[in-house]
């Protein structure tokens, strides 16, 4: 080895193509592989609007969006109403955020000012492992746990029903909901309770007047993107709420979501006919409503860390 | 004085409720499979096809399935996660078109799976012509934990201390031989943790595969790639909503949420474990 060092072969080997167009080559790569996102995104827009479009040749865009029955396979007369539809996800979501709001900011209040170090240490992980359990498992509890307490509570005949989707879906949106809370009220400048806990205010009064609200826009980006779970999720609220196709009634009653319809038709349906064309239409119509939720989120956490610096 | 301390008292009260119905409701959900589940885990449900309408036997080729399916999902998001992630964090520079990159990334992983599932049957059942198999499937799963991937590689890139790269670039290394020598020995770790920890997601996903390949009933191995597969949660969810006898098929619906959640567990813990190892053989 020191031989080499002490008399070095020097060999000018001539590259098939010089450094600086290699150091370009590579850099472009890695720029297509960053567009890449932006092209798959708006990949999925484009493709669900041009496959939609074939629908809207036999159905009337206002009968889509503002019609009270979705019946699809009616012999008399077909009916693409998406209204039930978005009753439903309304519903069900609603649900799941009046659940998994306060608690989810309480659990978040809780591990970022009262939790000793060490309960936090025990308490994340289990949040982590909450968010890893799969959609299809929680709603097979929903089947077999959550909807027999139901029908007994409530003397319903089963309890697949709303309710239950929104038990569920809370239980799905709680860990985005506590880990971005945290974040948010963990970021607060300790100066600010230094100055509430000089001013003689507890520490309960500090963390609900003074920390609770400093970090409110945060909190709230995090309630919106627990939202967008909670509108996007499907195999809960396929297995647990009933799913009948029409119009909801009550809390008690069986709902069925935009997920959940394209789950139930897009595996009977035949491909390029207009009912197929209709479910991508409800794609659409469910990527939009995700999209502004998120983006409204993102705008929102954006805002928030440029006020924190 | 005494109206305060009370207030705190039950102020902190509530928020001790709040995390215990969260801790509660994982114990429940932990509780309730495992307890119902273990019991029909035995070699048999492990290894053994699915009999009589799957009202017998075990659940293997769902395993093989999944494990499959999983395959060609990393093999489509590790490599592009891992360059996108490169160009996020070595090449880009502030400006609209990496706020428009970072954006498209935080949507993406926003977009509802089911979506994904309709993107996948357009695009490479129809499109490309690769019709229900383990690879559309695969394929529309690896799209689906792309944004994960992404992020997580990024974490790992910005864990590598600017010096690494300023001191090769000072001794006259390129860019690409700086990140090469200098940033991705020890980043990989990292990325390989995240992967795997988005992989462990793709891998319960159902609703992505729902129309992509997941097959009802196949009492046999997929011979190819383009072939239709079970897989665990798809077969969870038959067992638990459209079999014929549900009711007699319930622990075997128990057994294979148990082995679902054993597996992502499993996952997460390798993710752990090779992030330790690897990054104690990087320190020696």
């Amino acid at each position: 080895m020191s031989i080499q060092i002490l008399s070095p072969r020097i060999t000018v080997v001539k590259p098939w193509i010089s450094l600086a167009v290699k150091e370009k080559l590579i850099h472009g790569f890695f720029f297509l592989n960053g567009i890449l996102s932006v092209i798959v995104l708006l990949g999925i827009f484009a493709l669900l609007v041009f496959t939609s479009i074939p629908a809207f040749q036999e159905i009337n865009v206002g009968s889509f969006l503002f019609g009270l029955e979705w019946n699809p396979t009616s012999y008399v007369k077909e009916q693409y109403g998406i209204i039930p539809m978005l009753v439903s996800t309304f519903m069900v979501t609603l649900g799941a955020l009046v659940i998994a709001v306060p608690l989810g900011i309480g659990t978040a209040a809780y591990l970022s000012d009262v939790a000793s170090p060490r309960v936090r240490e025990i308490a994340k992980p289990i949040v982590e492992i909450l968010a890893g359990i799969p959609s299809v498992v929680i709603g097979f509890l929903g089947i077999v746990l959550v909807g027999p307490i139901l029908a007994k509570v409530f003397g319903t005949h089963n309890g697949l029903n709303a309710l239950n989707g929104s038990v569920l879906l809370a239980v799905m949106a709680l860990p985005t909901i506590v880990s971005i809370s945290e974040d948010a009220i963990s970021n607060v400048p300790k100066s600010y309770d230094q100055a509430s806990l000089a001013l003689g205010a507890s520490k309960w009064q500090t963390v609900i007047k003074v920390k609770i609200p400093a970090a409110l826009s945060g909190i709230i980006a995090a309630c919106m993107l627990g939202m967008g779970r909670a509108v996007g999720e499907t195999m809960t609220v396929l297995m647990a709420t009933g799913c009948a196709p029409a119009m909801p009634e009550s809390f008690l009653g069986p709902v069925r979501t935009l997920t959940s319809s394209i789950a139930i038709e897009l595996g009977e349906v035949a491909y390029n006919t207009t009912h197929y064309y209709a479910l991508f239409a409800l794609g659409l119509v469910l990527f939009i409503m995700t999209f502004l939720v998120n983006m409204t989120s993102d705008i929102i956490l954006h805002k928030y860390e440029k006020v924190n610096r | 004085m005494k109206k305060k301390k009370m207030e705190q008292f039950i102020g902190f009260m509530f928020l001790r409720v709040c995390i215990g119905l969260v801790i509660l409701a994982l114990v429940v959900i932990l509780y309730d499979i495992f307890s119902k589940g273990s019991g029909v885990i035995n070699w048999e449900f492990l290894s053994a096809m699915p009999r009589k309408g799957m009202t017998e036997g075990g659940i293997f080729p769902a395993i093989v399935g999944t494990f499959l399916v999983t395959i060609i999902t990393a093999l489509l998001s590790i490599p592009l996660g891992m360059g996108c992630a490169i160009y996020l964090n070595e090449y880009a520079r502030k400006g609209k078109v990496t706020r428009l990159i970072r954006m498209s990334i935080r949507n993406l992983s926003g977009v509802p799976s089911i979506v994904y599932g309709l993107f996948g049957v357009v695009v490479f059942v129809q499109l490309l012509q690769l019709n229900t198999s383990i690879l559309s499937a695969g394929l529309t799963l690896g799209l689906m934990t792309l944004p994960w991937t992404i992020t997580a590689s990024e974490e790992a890139l910005k864990n590598v201390p600017q010096s690494y790269r300023d001191g090769s670039l000072a001794l006259g290394a390129t860019k690409w031989q700086s990140i090469r020598t200098n940033v991705l020995p020890y980043s990989i770790p990292g990325m390989l943790t995240g992967a795997i920890l988005g992989l462990s997601r793709a891998a319960g996903e159902t609703a992505p595969i729902l129309f992509t390949g997941a097959a009802f009933y196949l009492p046999f191995l997929p011979k190819s790639f383009s072939d239709q597969f079970m897989a665990l949660p798809y077969h969870l969810y038959i067992m638990s909503t459209q079999h014929h006898a549900i009711e007699k098929v319930r622990p075997i619906a128990y057994g294979t949420a148990l082995v679902l959640i054993v597996l992502i567990f499993c996952m997460n813990f390798v993710a752990i474990i090779v992030r330790y190892k690897l990054r104690k053989v990087k320190m020696e």
